[in-house]
């Protein structure tokens, strides 16, 4: 359904993503792999539209997606959750929420989003920029999902958030994943939350992929060893 | 001093707070929200101000009698035509120069002596003016030593209804919120669903427009000739950067404190003098507080 085919991504001069070709079905869940630095980032921001392509091609359920600008492809069904979370911190929780309504068919929050994260409705007038980090991970979800995505990529969820939080966005994710149904495409480099989530992992190392396993087969021991330095 | 003068030296404070609340408002949004350091929007000052004396000189021409409303109609024309242009020149011009705050600072400066030129060889070089409605004109008496210029009452008011026109906008309607929320981050805006190109360009439309309108009001107290907006434009970024950029909160406290202050110190002193003790405190308030009086902070 979401297939990335021999995509080139430059960040500036230097030769970032290489070659990379990816597909994720509909309902799945793909992992990508890697230390810092390996071009997680520059992947995911290439697919969402932030860093151009240099070649090769994005597509959403047959919809070429390449050399649209982001909010087209938002339109077209992908939704972003970035690194550092990115929440608009001088509007408050419910106006952080409300950005994402650009293409719904209805203005207001639908309700399932407080059903799955009550905290954010008792934070509902706070500034975005004065929530912990873990509520903006929630924030930044939230403001994803109600752009009804088929496909919803997050970038490092775990970074700097606290090891029980963690655990909740996982599960709070998974149940998401399956009353929603959409597909996942997410970066990691905390194995623990991507063996929670993910059915298909890639590993990128030095912006090619050098592994891809599906869950069942997946070698524990040879991912750590692509993860540790 | 007596009571009649403290009551119109306020009167004045206030008076003058409405015209640089008029003047900051646009550029609050410009320069303020989007970050956009735009040298001719004193140049869309004076297109609104020259679009009010068109306007007023076709009444004249056309429907004498009705020269009683012209400037109820100057208004919105005024705004539509520094709206249409603003929206011109972002997408023409201020588009390109986003990310290069200096080049958008020289490039509008360009833009500003193109627009004075334009204006010379359109209008003429002379001053124009446009004769003041009748009930505007004359003070309205208090008392019999109290007096009050009805025009500048007609500007407080006008003043009052587009800065709350602006809140509303802001910050109860849809278009406000993509407004915001692209001001903050462009990129993360684009990336949940705002078309950004739009909004940049319907922003900058909507401060010009404002611009406009603060120039057909200019036309109440002054006349208008090709640089009169070099004369508005310096006020303007003083009250922005006094008042903190991003807050449009702090725009209307800052309009207001330095109005007051300069109107106080003018009693006191002579007018350059006020001014220039103004200019000072404001230099000493921002080598405190670069980031301007009004900012409010969150963790992050």
């Amino acid at each position: 359904m979401f297939e990335v085919s021999g995509l080139d991504v430059y960040y500036g001069e230097s030769y970032i993503i290489r070659n990379v070709s990816l597909s994720l079905p509909e309902k799945g869940t793909l992992a990508v792999m890697g230390r810092n630095g390996m071009g997680k980032t520059t992947l995911l921001k290439a697919l969402i539209g932030m860093l151009p392509a240099r070649s090769g091609s994005i597509r959403l359920g047959g919809v070429d997606l390449t050399r649209l600008a982001s909010y087209a492809r938002v339109k077209a069904g992908v939704a972003f959750v970035p690194q550092g979370r990115m929440i608009f911190p001088m509007l408050n929780v419910q106006e952080n929420i409300m950005t994402g309504l650009e293409y719904s068919s209805s203005k207001s929050i639908p309700s399932y989003i407080y059903r799955f994260f009550p905290v954010l409705q008792e934070m509902k007038g706070r500034r975005g920029g004065n929530l912990s980090g873990g509520q903006q991970q929630m924030l930044a979800i939230a403001r994803a999902l109600v752009t009804d995505p088929k496909v919803l990529i997050l970038d490092e969820p775990t970074e700097g958030i606290q090891p029980s939080i963690i655990k909740e966005i996982a599960r709070t994710l998974n149940d998401l994943k399956r009353e929603l149904g959409f597909s996942i495409l997410v970066s990691e480099q905390v194995l623990s939350f991507a063996m929670e989530v993910a059915d298909q992992f890639i590993v990128l190392d030095r912006g090619r992929i050098v592994h891809e396993e599906a869950k069942e087969s997946l070698n524990i021991q040879r991912v750590k060893s692509f993860l540790t330095v | 001093m007596n009571f009649s003068i403290a009551v119109m030296q306020a009167f004045d404070g206030l008076s003058l707070f409405s015209v640089l609340l008029l003047m900051a408002l646009g550029l609050a949004i410009i320069f303020g929200l989007m970050g956009v350091i735009n040298m001719a929007h004193g140049e869309l000052m004076t297109l609104g101000a020259y679009m009010t004396y068109l306007t007023a000189s076709g009444f004249e021409k056309y429907a004498p009698n009705l020269m009683g409303i012209y400037i109820l109609v100057a208004i919105p024309v005024a705004f539509l035509a520094s709206f249409a242009l603003g929206y011109a020149l972002e997408r023409l011009f201020v588009q390109w120069f986003y990310r290069r705050p200096l080049d958008t600072l020289l490039a509008t400066w360009g833009l500003s002596l193109i627009l004075q030129q334009a204006y010379r060889t359109i209008f003429g070089s002379g001053e124009v003016s446009v004769p003041l409605p009748s009930w505007l004109n004359g003070p309205w008496n208090l008392n019999s030593t109290i007096q009050i210029p009805l025009n500048r009452v007609f500007i407080i008011a006008l003043a009052a209804g587009v800065t709350l026109g602006v809140y509303v906008l802001l910050n109860r309607t849809r278009s406000g919120l993509r407004i915001r929320a692209v001001t903050q981050n462009r990129a993360m805006s684009a990336a949940v669903g705002i078309n950004t190109r739009k909004v940049d360009a319907l922003t900058f439309a909507l401060g010009s427009g404002l611009a406009g309108i603060a120039g057909c009001v200019f036309t109440m107290i002054g006349s208008t000739n090709p640089g009169t907006g070099q004369l508005y434009i310096v006020n303007a970024f003083i009250v922005v950067v006094f008042g903190g950029v991003q807050s449009l909160m702090g725009t209307v406290l800052s309009a207001f404190s330095i109005a007051q202050s300069q109107s106080w110190l003018e009693y006191f002193m002579s007018g350059s003098m006020a001014k220039m003790t103004m200019l000072a405190i404001v230099i000493v308030v921002l080598y405190f507080k670069p980031s301007g009086l009004f900012t409010t902070r969150v963790r992050s």
